[in-house]
This record gives structure tokens, sequence and C-alpha cells, in this order.
């Protein structure tokens, strides 16, 4: 199963190393990984997706939280969460394609941010499944380059991962 | 008081209460050696290879439940002790490693003696930190000693750079007594809920088994693991790493489990109904095939690590806690219980051990023209009297002893049994003696490990240690040359030892008595002989069966019903 994991942690040099490792180490399955500072500069927020089964996804909870560098752990997918991925996306748009491209980016409520004759770079967030969606909606041949952030993610409700 | 980066270290080292300091000099820690070289509080003790390092804080560690202190340079120093890190990290020793970097100016430029020593450890120690700033670096060192002892142990490296020991930049010196840190809290108790689910189980067992392990060591638990035995008469079996927690000369006792464990405690772990697993981790050569591993039993496990719980073997009731602690409570709740356990069960289930019993698994060939290592063994604990701090290599040996010599006392028997590491015997002999100069220290090996950290014969001279090694030597890398007859047809790919030293010459050029034994009947004469000698090393070489193998063996893999046992049996 896909876990989406929350990390509180010390926002200590090698803090995110230890926790690479500790996957490559142990063989766990890392689907994406995105770290930031918080409102705290001394702690990071860090977002993990990852698979396995219920064992394996127990004994990574496990191991994270034995990192002495983590604060704090939550694993969103055990409760109503919130889940967002950033995309930009560089296309090849030319002749009448700039005109289904820019339709296309409106439907998908993303934005057009930066423009040449011959390309854009569009900029979308959403769920992993939504930026799916969108590349595969673009035609044949015109993608150029992909970047996504690896999702992020929340818990719905009052209560937060802080200290 | 203004103190130098270097003066820190060893003002430090002495408000730790830190006896002796295992290391090796070099550029990057010159400035901490010149600061201890002008105090006399904590004593240093120099090794001559830094792996010795740290498998000599090992063994002092691991003898006095204190924590285990080495000092190395940066680079070659740094790579030379990350065996005995690793070792100590496999076996949960408290130990604090201060290694020497270059200085943070030049740090990634590949500068003279560097090497990234926080990334090279980083797999093998409970936590690490590399200090940039002499402002740091007081209380970094009281965190890597709160870390490295408390909860489950395990060793923390602290990399210094030369600069931040600089002694012309002195600062006002703080060492925090008290230590709290918002991403470390160990857990200080067990659940209650949990805990009385145990015991309501335990109660309930008609086929019980206690399976310990170094953590009731490692969590002064030895008398709480006495008392739970005293009042329910329940059979236990230990680890490798747990054998003295619970006296194995007591007739409870099952002897050791596992891979080379005895028939009656594999037995009674394949038929147990209720486990319950005590600081122990469920290792590979414990549990043999996880399949088949305990196929009758409600297990319990009692750990300080949450990590350690379900990691292997799917546990039924889980309880995070120091066993110590733990145990406490369930003695408190079973002696609420009117009821003990069935008695009537409990005797047919020792029937059942002691018909088990009965096959006498460990029997060997006592009529041998050659000195069999079993012998050996039990001809060295009828000479010390069970009296010893014994430490060992890794082999044969150390299998051999673990079967023959009872502890009857905790952290009397040192090993390296995570990681498995030759060499470890010597270097952690003097760990041993120098924490306990009085005691008698002995440390069993092969020839082919002790020639692994052979130039620790020349620390102990220096110090004047009168470790006693007792080598079995047989000539073959014997646990090697075991499975090569067992599962590669006799074919003894390089586990032959050739060109082995004198041994008798060798030591005697480091200082030392040198014997050598070849025949049983000399054997017990000799050995009284080398431990008269109580202010001396001696290096015992025993000639021993070439051709003598460990038994039970479980393959691995196999189940704990499914031993190969000795065929000579029959002969004892
Ligand atoms: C550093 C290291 N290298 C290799 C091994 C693999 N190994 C395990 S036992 C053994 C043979 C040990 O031979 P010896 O010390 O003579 O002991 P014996 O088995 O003969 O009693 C070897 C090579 C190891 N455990 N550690
Ligand atoms: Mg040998």
């Amino acid at each position: 199963m896909r876990h989406i994991i929350s990390v509180l942690l010390e926002n200590e040099a090698g803090a995110l190393s230890r926790v690479s490792g500790l996957f490559s180490a142990r063989g766990y399955n890392i689907e994406s990984l995105t770290v930031a500072p918080t409102d705290d500069p001394t702690l990071s927020r860090m977002t993990l997706v990852t698979t396995g089964s219920e064992e394996i996804i127990e004994q990574i909870k496990k191991q994270l939280n034995k990192l002495v560098d983590t604060v704090k752990l939550l694993d969103l997918t055990e409760g109503r969460h919130i889940e967002r991925e950033m995309m930009l996306i560089k296309v090849r748009a030319v002749k009448e394609g700039r005109e289904e491209l820019k339709r296309l980016t409106d439907i998908f409520r993303a934005k057009i941010i930066d423009v040449t004759e011959t390309s854009y770079v569009v900029e979308l967030t959403g769920t992993s499944q939504k930026l799916d969606a969108f590349i595969q909606a673009v035609p044949e041949g015109l993608v150029v380059e992909v970047v996504r952030s690896g999702p992020t993610g929340i818990a719905r409700g009052e209560k937060g991962l802080t200290l | 008081m203004e103190l130098s980066g270097a003066e820190i270290i060893v003002q430090a080292l002495i408000d730790e209460g830190v006896e002796y300091v295992f290391g090796y000099p070099g550029g990057a820690v010159l400035h901490t050696y010149d600061a201890l070289f002008k105090q006399d509080k904590v004593k240093h003790i120099l090794v001559r290879h830094e792996q010795a390092a740290t498998h000599g804080a090992d063994g002092y560690a691991r003898a006095t439940g204190r924590c285990g202190v080495a000092l190395v340079t940066s680079g070659p120093g740094a790579t030379n002790a990350v065996t005995g890190i690793a070792t100590a990290f496999m076996d949960s020793i408290p130990m604090v490693i201060l290694s020497g970097q270059v200085p943070t100016p030049v740090i990634g430029s590949d500068a003279f003696q560097e090497v990234d020593t926080v990334g090279i450890t980083r797999p093998c120690v409970k936590h690490n930190y590399l200090v940039k700033d002499v402002h740091d670096l007081a209380l970094t060192i009281r965190k890597a000693f709160y870390i490295a002892m408390s909860g489950r142990p395990g060793p923390v490296l602290v990399d210094i750079p030369k600069d931040v020991t600089d002694p012309k930049i002195k600062i006002p010196y703080h060492y925090p007594k008290d230590i709290k840190m918002r991403s470390y809290s160990p857990a200080l108790k067990g659940h209650p809920g949990q805990i009385k689910k145990a015991v309501d189980v335990l109660l309930q067992a008609k086929r019980p088994v206690l399976y310990t392990g170094g953590g009731v060591i490692l969590g002064e638990a030895s008398q709480a693991l006495r008392d739970l035995v005293e009042k329910t008469g329940f059979p236990i079996t230990s680890t490798l790493m747990g054998l003295g927690a619970f006296p194995m000369t007591d007739p409870r006792f099952l002897g050791m489990l596992g891979m080379h464990g005895t028939y009656e405690a594999n037995m009674a772990m394949h038929e147990t109904d209720v486990l319950f697993a005590i600081g122990a981790r469920f290792d590979d050569r414990v549990t043999g095939k996880i399949e088949q591993f305990c196929p009758h039993a409600t297990i319990i496990h009692l750990d300080v690590d949450p990590s350690s719980i379900s990691k292997n073997v799917r546990v039924d009731i889980p309880i995070v806690g120091p066993v110590g602690s733990v145990l406490a409570d369930m003695a408190r709740l079973l002696k609420e219980h009117k009821q003990g356990p069935d008695p009537v069960a409990l005797a047919e289930w020792w029937r059942q051990i002691e018909e088990w019993r009965g096959v006498k698994c460990l029997a060997y060939d006592r009529h041998s023209p050659l000195i069999k290592p079993q012998f050996a063994v039990e001809t060295l604990y009828k000479v010390t009297e069970g009296g010893l701090y014994l430490t060992s290599d890794v082999g044969q040996h150390q299998m051999f002893a673990a079967q023959f010599y009872p502890f009857d006392e905790p952290r009397r028997w040192i090993n390296s049994g995570g990681l498995g590491t030759m060499g470890f015997g010597l270097p952690a002999a003097m760990g041993v003696q120098l924490a306990f100069p009085d005691a008698t220290v002995a440390c069993v090996s092969g020839e082919a490990s002790i020639l692994m950290c052979i130039q620790e014969m020349a620390t102990c001279k220096q110090y004047d240690l009168p470790i006693k090694v007792i080598l079995l030597n047989n000539g073959y890398m014997g646990m090697v040359r075991q499975w090569q007859e067992f599962f590669y047809e006799s074919r003894y790919s390089h586990s032959y030892v050739d060109a082995l030293p004198d041994f008798v010459k060798l030591s005697e050029s480091f200082g030392h008595v040198g014997m050598r034994v070849e025949q049983p009947g000399d054997l017990e004469g000799a050995m009284r002989e080398a431990f008269a000698m109580k202010d001396r090393f001696v290096f015992m070489d025993i000639v021993v069966d070439p051709a003598e193998n460990v038994y039970p063996m479980i393959e691995a893999g196999k189940g704990h019903h499914e031993m190969h046992l000795s065929p000579e049996r029959e002969l004892a």
C-alpha cells in the first residue's frame, strides 16, 4: 500500500542523509521525499511517499521514529488528509497547438508562467493523479521537460503536527 | 573557567567520570593529546591499531556497564575504528568515539587525511555529530554520552575538526548536568495494560519458555529475571549475548538456543505455547526459518527499542520499556495473583524437557588421543572455578566456550555476537582487565582470529595486563571448515591456516610467557601453571583436534526441530 508520512525533524546538517540512508540500508521503497524548514527555523518538515506491506510500513515508521533527529511523525494515510504536488511542465507550443495547450491549461486550472514563440511553461498544483492526467492530456510529442515536487501533505482538521 | 576546545574535550571526559580513553594519536588530534598530557585524571591507553581502541572501549563497557571511550585521528584513524564501532553497534554497546577531523576551512577539499567520517559511520552508530563551532563542543559531548547510555545503548561518534580544538581560542566552559532533547526520549516505563495482558497470558501457559537476550544484561535486569524464574518456575533459554544473566548452572536453564543451541532449548522453542522474549531481537541465528519459528506459541516481547518488536517475527503482545522496570512491574502483578501457573501442566512440561535433555546433545568423544576443544574449555572452567571474565573471538572456539563454560553472572561473557568480528577478543580483554585489575581475565581464541589483532600484545606489555590467551589451535578457520565439510563436500577452500607463527616465541618476543600444550593429559597442569602466574600475560597455544565440529547445528534456514546432532554422541 502507498503511504504518505510526515516527519518533523531537527533542522540539522545530515538529517536528510540519515533518512535517505535508512531507506537504502534497509531496502525500503521511497517514491518521493520533500523537505524544507518550517516557520520554526530549527525544524524541518519532511514528506515521504513510500509503499510496502503493513509490516514494512510499520517498521519504516519505527525506524524513522528511532532516528535521534526525529521530533514527531505522522502517517497521513491513517486519517483524512490533503495531498498536493506541484509541477512545472515545459511544452512545445507552435501554431494551432498554442491555442489547444492554452485551453488545456484552463481546464486544469493551471497557469502559463513563461512564454516563448515556440514554448510554454505551465505550472500546475494538485493531487499526483491530476498531474498525471495533465501530462496524459498533452498531445503526443509536445512535452519537453517535466519537473515535479513530489507530494506534500497535511492532515485535515484543527490539530497540527507541531511541537 | 576559560578553556580551549582541546581542554574542553578532556574536561568533559573528566566531568563524565571517564577512567580510560583508548586511543591512538595523529595530526588532527594533536591539540587534544597535548591537553591529555597536561592532566592525570583521565588515563589514556595507547593501543597499537585503532580497531583495538574501539574494541578495548567496548570490552570495558560490556564488563562494567559504563560508557567506553575511544579517541582516534582523522582519515585512516577513523576508518580503522569503523570495525569496532560497527561491532559495538550490532550488540548495542554504549561507546563514545571522538575522532579528529581536518580543519573546518578545508573540509570537502580532499585535504590530507580527510574522510567523511560522519558519512562513513552513519549506518553503524546510534548517532553522530560533526562539531563545527567550539561553542557547541561541550554540549555535543554531553549529548553523545547521554544518547550512548540511554534507551537502547549504542556507539555515538563526535567528529571534531582540528581548528575547533585550537589551544589559542579559549571560551567559557560549562558542562550541562541534565539534558533533555525534544527529538529523543527513550521509554522509561512499560505500558501497564500490556504488562497486565502479558502476565495473564503467562499464567495461562502450559508449556512456557523464557527466551532472554543481551538486553537483560544491558538493562541491568539480571536480578529481576532471576526473580521471575523463581516466582514462576518457568524454563529459560538465552541467546549468545544474554549468557550469564541467569545462572547457567541452574537446572532451570536449558542452555543457549539457536544455530548451535542445545537440543532441549531448541525443542522447547519448537513446542512452547507461550514464548516470553526478554531483551532479545529474534536474530536469524536464533530463529532459524521464520515460518517454522515457535509454531504453537503466543509471543510476548519485551524490549526497550520499539523497532525490535515485530521486525522479524510477528509478536502478539508487545511491551516497550526498560527490561528491569517492566519485569519489576510484572513481579508485583504476579504477587497479587492468588493462583500461580498451572502446576500439573508445568510438571508435564518439565518431564518433556528432561526427556530432551536426556539426548545429551553436547556429549563428545572423551577418549580421543587429541585434545578436544570442548575438553579444553571444560578444563578452563575447572581450573578457574567459573570465576573468569572470558572474552572471545569468532568461530568454533566461541561456540565451544558458550556451550561449555557456564557463566553464573552477567557481564562475564564478552563476545561479538551481532557482527561476529574476528580480532575482538584480545583488545576487548584489555578493556576488561583495565576495568577490573584484580579479576582473572582470559580470551579464548582461534589461531586465525588471534592474528587479526595480535599487535595488541604490545599494549598488554606496556600496561602490564595479565590476560591469559587460551588459543584453541585447530590449524583451520574451524567454523569455515565445518561449513565447507557440511555444505561443500569437504572442499576446504582457503580455510587452512598455513604458515602459522610459533606462538610461544611470538609471545616471548613481546615480553610475555608462551606455552604450548599438545597432550590431553598435560592440559590441566599447564592451565593451573598459567593461571598461577597472576601478574603475567600468558599465551597458551593449545593444539586441538583439527576435525572437530560444533554440535548441535541447525543449518541456516531450517527450523528448530531440524538439528544435526553429533555423530560422536554414542561414544561418550
Ligand atoms: C573479520 C572477520 N573476517 C571473517 C570472518 C568469517 N569467519 C567466521 S569464523 C572464521 C574462522 C575463525 O577461525 P579461528 O579463529 O581459527 O577459529 P575456529 O573456528 O577455528 O575456532 C571466519 C574466517 C569473521 N567472522 N570476521
Ligand atoms: Mg582455528
